[in-house]
């Protein structure tokens, strides 16, 4: 794999990343000081950011996807999703409250996440393989909140800032891949009682699932795969929708009931 | 407006739509037209179908979605009603070549009533108790004004700009599925194209048709059993044409499809 960074340039540029997010303060771009950077050295920024949480005692609980829609894609041009990792802190339950003062400029998605049962190894994961492997799908709101100004980045600068990953919920009824059509599944969200985005599960990559599939494959590349029992969330099906203060937010999902939070 | 151009305005519509010949916004003729005036435009033209010999199968409620209501600056639905030549079974070619002139495609849920509906004070309850069932469907709008330079008062004397529409090959109780969450999705020759949910239409499709029987009952026109009633559009209209095949699949009712010609 193509790398340009020296151990010491991702060791700072990740300590650099994550004292945005710990203290809640926007940074520039990291592409703009490393404009050689790769794919590769974001995602070595990005697992070093996962290695300070550890060794700082935070739990991994889960995995998501982003740029999941094939309009977005094309629009960045590339040919991939990318992806991201979930702490233990990230989690939030249903019905709770997000603390704006702790984020710098939170939106929401809607998005179906699974668990796995078994484990999923890339490259060639396909669709049946992450089929077989699913043990349950569960509704999910996800709270992203870039790290760089005004939330504007390219690819490369969102690999290194975990996807912008900050908060998730999930909620309402888990459900067996037998029950429910996860293609044409609705989602209808809604903020402080008004519709405000709508969709079906196709939009992510045409189904969720094919996001789980091309997730095994990356990792594949450094040599890591899904294990058994792991949290996704396979991308968003709405736009992004901003929150501020005061707002409260509920999304309707078809037949799995609805996931709800307060933003104060 | 006197009986004399509203009759003038309908027939010229009427005989656009037989030609293929779009004309100038009415809007835009310098006269001064209400909501009121365009419905009986509507009728007008309608009443020209009907002595060619077309029946009457239903109607459709138009302008149901937020991103259409704010691109017309109207924060209501609107109506037109549905005739034999109109409708087309899923999978049939569609000949727009032929019928229309400038067609744009809409995924919706078709209500099929089994009770006559008869406003005002018509509730969701009501709307869902007197439906046989819900189906998959795609409207394939049209414009008889020029380059779909539309206001409101033009698409409604203009039939809602209704053109032909498809019912899938499904039907499903409305016992049965949540009609506000249904996902839709619509793929035009073989690429997904756009994703939506029930909740589009005003909140629910059944709101909808709620407001077609209570704004209809104020008029003395029932919603009757066995009409067809298009509930509008649950994801953005698409511009297609001849050689094009499209298929729309809502979650819980099924799918639908057209080829056109």
């Amino acid at each position: 794999m193509n790398r340009t960074l020296t151990r010491e340039q991702v060791l700072a540029l990740a300590e650099h990343i994550e004292n945005a997010e710990l203290n809640v303060h926007d940074i520039g771009k990291v592409t703009h000081d490393f404009p050689s950077m790769t794919f590769a050295d974001a995602y070595d920024v990005q697992w070093e950011i996962r290695r300070r949480k550890e060794a700082r005692g935070n739990k991994i609980v889960g995995l998501k996807m982003g740029l999941t829609s094939w309009a977005k894609m094309a629009q960045m041009g590339v040919e991939t999703p990318i992806y991201g990792f979930l702490a233990d802190y990230f989690s939030v339950p249903d019905g709770g409250v997000i603390d704006c003062s702790k984020l710098i400029h939170p939106k929401i998605e809607a998005e179906i996440s699974v668990v796995t049962k078994a484990p999923l190894h890339g490259p060639g994961c396909h669709l049946g393989d992450v089929i077989a492997a699913i043990d349950y799908v569960i509704p999910t709101v996800e709270v992203i909140d870039s790290r760089y100004e005004n939330f504007k980045f390219d690819l490369i600068s969102v690999v290194a800032d975990n996807a912008s990953s900050t908060r998730f919920i999930t909620g309402g009824r888990m459900a067996s891949l037998e029950e429910v059509d996860l293609r044409t599944l609705g989602v209808v969200m809604e903020k402080n009682g008004e519709v405000v985005e709508l969709g079906a599960g196709a939009a992510v990559l045409g189904h969720p699932l094919s996001s789980v599939a091309m997730l095994a494959n990356l990792l594949a590349e450094r040599g890591e795969h899904i294990p058994a029992g792991t949290f996704i969330m396979t991308g968003g099906i709405t736009a992004a929708v901003p929150v501020a203060p005061g707002d409260n937010i509920c999304v309707r999902y078809q037949g799995l009931g609805s996931v709800s939070a307060r933003f104060i | 407006m006197d009986q004399i151009l509203i009759n003038e305005l309908g027939d010229e519509l009427y005989q656009a739509m037989v030609n293929r010949e779009a004309v100038s916004p009415l809007t835009e003729r310098g006269f001064a037209i209400s909501i009121d005036d365009a419905y009986h435009i509507s009728l007008r033209m309608l009443e020209r179908r009907l002595a060619a010999g077309e029946k009457i199968i239903g109607k459709k409620i138009g302008v149901t979605s937020k991103a259409v209501q704010n691109m017309l600056g109207v924060y209501q639905p609107d109506f037109g009603y549905l005739t034999d030549a109109m409708v087309f079974n899923s999978g049939e070619a569609m000949p727009i070549s032929q019928r229309l002139m400038q067609p744009k495609a809409e995924g919706e849920i078709a209500f099929i009533l089994k009770k006559d509906l008869i406003g005002p004070g018509v509730t969701n309850a009501d709307v869902l108790a007197a439906t046989e069932c819900v189906m998959p469907c795609f409207e394939i709008v049209d414009s008889r004004i020029r380059d779909w330079k539309i206001r409101i008062e033009d698409t409604v004397a203009d039939n809602a700009s209704c053109g032909l529409f498809v019912l899938g090959d499904t039907a499903v109780s409305p016992r049965q599925v949540d009609l506000v969450t249904c996902g839709m999705l619509v793929e035009k020759n073989g690429q997904l194209l756009s994703t939506g949910a029930g909740a589009a239409a005003l909140g629910s499709p059944v709101n909808c048709v709620a407001w077609l029987a209570n704004t209809l009952g104020r008029f003395g026109i029932p919603l009757k059993a066995g009409e067809v009633i298009l509930s509008g559009s649950l994801v953005p209209l698409e511009p297609v044409k001849a050689g094009d095949f499209m298929r729309v699949e809502i979650g819980g009712i099924g799918s639908a499809s057209v080829r056109f010609t």
